[in-house]
């Protein structure tokens, strides 16, 4: 029992140094190998760090964690260009079982209706009726079906854990492509 | 089946562990785009357009949607004219939702010789990354 407060004093480091080692260290638009450091106009452009170190820290991809900045309200994207109108969002997850051997792949429509209307992925990249896209991860490595997004812009195809993210034994009588609230 | 789904697995899984290895932890610059399609050959820097940056004020679903950015990198054959006429860039650059176009330098502020690419992509890392100033592999990190 006296140990309890210890144990609790090194988790909270640890998971300080953790979010320490997520989150800062951007590198400057003038080394970021991209930008080239000889262009007058440079200084004029944000470093990453001034804008991103203030939005909830990640371990992957920009280092932001952007579903809940936007769903915390920290950031407020508009949605529209011309009248800022409210769209649709759709709450339900669709379940993915042909992951064997890794665990189920659970698709939230939520953030990425909040993100993206409906036509941005239907019909083009995705049939909407569940189960009728012949997806496999060599076509999303690919840049295909998921791999539009992830792996250029949304969090990288190596973070297999956050799409395989449903333990089949917590599903019980899934039927491939069976929709979750 | 069972084997060959296994097999692949271990692949993939060698080739995450590869890719983890490259992966410079801050990446501010994951998915800035690169699009060269044109400048160099015009005597101008290459485009980097930041999507962190521009994602923090829009949804997606404004330059993917309504603005019809089509998802490739290179694949909208925008050019000045286009960005002149409203259209693209434009759209936003026209001096009233954002800066006008006569600030050359902040748009065209790439290493010149970068191919267009998405960078930092995963399909980057794990093909080929692509050092900066080589012109070997256009459209590297896009897919067809
Ligand atoms: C990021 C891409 C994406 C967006 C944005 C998106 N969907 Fe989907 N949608 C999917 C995927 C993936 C599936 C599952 C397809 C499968 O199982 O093969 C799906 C399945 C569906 C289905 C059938 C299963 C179900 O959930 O009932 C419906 C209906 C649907 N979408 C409607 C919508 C609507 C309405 C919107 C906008 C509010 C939307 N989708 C936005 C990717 C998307
Ligand atoms: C962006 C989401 C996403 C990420 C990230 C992801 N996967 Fe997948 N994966 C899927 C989807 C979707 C399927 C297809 C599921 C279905 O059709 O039922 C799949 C299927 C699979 C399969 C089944 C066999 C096959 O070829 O389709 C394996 C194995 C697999 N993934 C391994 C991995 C590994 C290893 C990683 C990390 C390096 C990874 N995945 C990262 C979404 C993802
Ligand atoms: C059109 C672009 C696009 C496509 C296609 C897409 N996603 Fe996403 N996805 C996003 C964006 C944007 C986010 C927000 C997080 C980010 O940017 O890293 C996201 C976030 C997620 C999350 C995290 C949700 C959370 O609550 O944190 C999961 C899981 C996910 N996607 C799975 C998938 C799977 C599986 C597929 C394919 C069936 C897919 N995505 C296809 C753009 C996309
Ligand atoms: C301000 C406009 C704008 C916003 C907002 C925006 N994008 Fe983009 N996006 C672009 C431009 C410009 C390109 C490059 C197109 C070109 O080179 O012709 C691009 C390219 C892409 C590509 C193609 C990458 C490739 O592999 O070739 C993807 C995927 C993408 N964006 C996803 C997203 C996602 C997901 C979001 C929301 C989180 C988003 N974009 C928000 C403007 C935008
Ligand atoms: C939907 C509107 C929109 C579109 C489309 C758009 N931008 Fe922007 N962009 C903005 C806004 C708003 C700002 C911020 C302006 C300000 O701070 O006054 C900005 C700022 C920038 C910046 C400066 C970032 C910094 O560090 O300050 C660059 C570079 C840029 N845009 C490039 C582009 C390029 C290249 C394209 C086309 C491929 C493009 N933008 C398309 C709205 C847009
Ligand atoms: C809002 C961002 C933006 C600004 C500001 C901007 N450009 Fe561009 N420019 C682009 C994009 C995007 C392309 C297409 C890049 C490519 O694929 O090579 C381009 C292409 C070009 C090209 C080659 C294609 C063509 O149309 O001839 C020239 C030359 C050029 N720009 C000159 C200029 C000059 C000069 C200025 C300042 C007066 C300027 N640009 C300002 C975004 C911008």
């Amino acid at each position: 029992m006296r140990q309890k407060p210890a144990l609790v004093l090194l988790t909270t480091l640890l998971l300080t140094l953790a979010a320490g080692i997520a989150a800062g260290n951007w590198k400057t638009l003038r080394n970021d190998q991209l930008h080239d450091p000889s262009n007058p106009s440079l200084r004029v452009l944000q470093d990453p760090e001034e804008a991103l170190a203030l939005l909830p820290p990640d371990t992957a991809g920009n280092m932001v964690n952007w579903v809940t900045a936007l769903q915390r309200g920290i950031i407020s994207p508009r949605s529209s260009l011309r009248e800022d109108r409210e769209h649709e969002i759709l709450d339900d997850d669709v379940l993915m079982l042909d992951t064997m051997p890794l665990p189920y792949v659970r698709f939230p429509h939520r953030p990425h209706s909040e993100w993206m209307g409906c036509e941005t992925c239907h019909e083009k990249l995705f049939v909407s009726v569940a189960g009728a896209n012949a997806i496999n991860m060599g076509k999303i490595l690919d840049g295909q079906y998921c791999g539009v997004c992830h792996g250029a812009v949304a969090f990288p195809l190596t973070e297999c854990n956050r799409c395989h993210n449903t333990d089949s034994s917590t599903v019980s009588g899934a039927r491939p492509g069976g929709t979750l609230p | 089946m069972q084997a060959a789904k296994i097999i692949l697995f271990t692949l993939l899984a060698a080739s995450a562990a590869t890719a983890v290895t490259y992966l410079n932890p801050a990446d501010a610059e994951y998915g800035d785009v690169v699009m060269n399609e044109f400048s160099d050959d015009a005597g101008m820097r290459p485009v980097v357009f930041p999507h962190w940056f521009h994602r923090i004020r829009f949804r997606c679903k404004v330059c993917h949607g309504d603005l019809g950015f089509a998802f490739k990198a290179g694949g909208n054959g925008i050019n000045m004219l286009k960005i002149i006429d409203g259209e693209y860039c434009g759209a936003c650059h026209d001096g009233n939702v954002a800066w006008s176009i006569e600030n050359c330098d902040l748009c065209h502020s790439g290493m010149p010789n970068t191919p267009t690419q998405v960078h930092n992509s995963t399909s980057q890392k794990l093909v080929a990354p692509v050092a900066p100033g080589s012109v070997t592999q256009p459209d590297a990190g896009s897919e067809d």
